[in-house]
């Protein structure tokens, strides 16, 4: 295995890496806002392992060029799927963002042993 | 050199991660998150993938961290000291699960290699007859458009029905009525140079989220980001005039039409192509030329798109911005 093959799976590993800081984040912070920024940390983890698995040596964005026929387009597929799931991340991020606003205007507090200890 | 630049761009997204779930300033946080997506960009751009790197930047950089910051403003901004408790097992479950995922990721098969099972499949089939059948160059667009329409269909559901959502949580019309009379509500217009270069961007980012919209089918872009770019230059006016300049601009009622509208537009294409004998989304069947067809069909959803994504996010905008923050006192709960 040549460094530059070794090199080929840094992505996965920072993948890896930035899966559970946000995982980490949803479990161990009490805060109801740093778990939702801890959700969205994971999904841009995931959102780049599906990035990464596009990625063809030597390739560019597909987007044809029929003139030249010797070029080698990377995998749109990933690209799609990714792409609506951003823009789907988001408005399921402001409904989360909605339900913490109305808890704090009820209870006062978006801290989870506060919550707990109000009921 | 790429990889050098990779290996730096990744390594930076790992501490800003790292700074995000460490601070307990939570407008910190946010504003990390904001350049968090920027770096997440940068790299997808490195990965080949141009149109999502386009909407990671608009969305994840623009969006999100306009409607954090406006949450935020109805919610206090520092998060409390948390018990200890649990902490440590945490911390030796994470630990643990990254040392597994990672042990894993030594039988996938490395970057670029392009015998890898996921260009087997289908994605060849896409690259081959794209060009043949829709008669651009795109293959994003015409994967997203017409290959994988159904999907994109219900995507765009879902991002109705969250709009629709976040509208009844936040209980848009009636509330506890909008903060006009507060002085942020008034905008930045006193601020000298947010106004002077802040108006001179408005025009110019709507005519590029126009751009975006039209010429999607030949460079990166389409109806997702062309939603996301139209909608943060209306929150950009939002900004320097006031919350109710930019309802004046964009009342609620264009807003409802824009979500409404874009939805049932795209769903309406799919029923027309089945009533001229089609199947539902078979855009070929439009107009004599197929290849023409689809190209009108692609350009038809891609509107719908476009308008249901802008309005979904003005909206979502709106619910939080013109929210007052309630100042309860903890002792009637």
């Amino acid at each position: 295995m040549n460094l530059y093959e070794f090199l080929g799976y840094y992505n996965y590993w920072v993948f890896a890496v930035l899966l559970m800081i946000g995982f980490y984040a949803v479990i161990a912070k009490t805060n109801l806002i740093k778990k939702l920024i801890g959700l969205s940390i994971f999904q841009s983890a995931v959102f780049l392992m599906y990035i990464s698995m596009d990625k063809v040596e030597g390739g560019t964005a597909p987007i044809l060029k029929p003139e030249m026929t010797d070029l080698i387009y990377s995998n749109p597929l990933p690209q799609v799927l990714i792409l609506t799931a951003i823009v789907v991340g988001v408005a399921t991020l402001a409904l989360g963002l909605a339900i913490v606003v109305r808890i704090n205007e009820r209870y006062g507090s978006i801290e989870e042993h506060d919550l707990l200890d109000a009921d | 050199m790429t990889i050098v630049f990779a290996l730096f761009l990744l390594s930076l997204l790992v501490i800003t991660a790292l700074a995000i779930v460490q601070t307990r300033n939570l407008f910190v946080a946010v504003m990390l998150l904001s350049i968090f997506s920027l770096l997440m960009a940068a790299n997808f751009f490195v990965l080949d993938a141009a149109d999502v790197a386009l909407t990671e930047a608009a969305v994840g950089a623009g969006v999100t961290t306009v409607i954090f910051l406006s949450a935020l403003t109805l919610i206090s901004g520092t998060e409390k000291k948390a018990p200890q408790a649990g902490r440590g097992v945490a911390l030796i479950v994470v630990t643990i699960t990254t040392l597994l995922i990672i042990y894993a990721t030594f039988d996938k098969p490395r970057l670029g290699d392009p015998e890898a099972p996921v260009h087997q499949h289908v994605a060849p089939f896409y690259i081959e007859n794209t060009y043949e059948l829709m008669g651009f160059p795109n293959v994003v667009t015409a994967v997203l458009a017409s290959f994988r329409g159904y999907d994109t269909l219900g995507e765009v559901f879902v991002v109705f029905a969250a709009a629709i959502g976040v509208l009844f949580i936040l209980d848009a019309r009636t509330g506890t009525g909008p903060a006009y009379g507060m002085p942020e509500a008034r905008g930045l217009k006193h601020h000298l140079i947010p106004k002077a270069v802040g108006g001179l961007l408005v025009p110019f980012v709507l005519l590029f989220g126009l751009y975006v919209q039209f010429h999607g089918e030949y460079g990166p872009g389409g109806g997702f980001q062309a939603g996301a770019i139209v909608a943060t230059a209306i929150i950009l006016y939002a900004i320097l005039e006031g919350e109710k300049a930019a309802l004046r601009a964009v009342p609620r009622s264009v807003l409802m039409a824009l979500v409404v509208g874009g939805a049932l537009l795209y769903g309406l294409v799919g029923v027309v192509c089945m009533l001229m004998g089609g199947d539902f989304l078979d855009y070929s069947v439009l107009l004599p030329d197929p290849v023409v067809g689809r190209q009108v069909g692609i350009i038809i959803i891609e509107a719908g798109v476009g308008m249901a994504v802008c309005g979904s996010l003005l909206s979502i905008f709106h619910a939080f911005a013109s929210r007052r923050p309630s100042r309860i006192d903890h002792e009637s709960v």
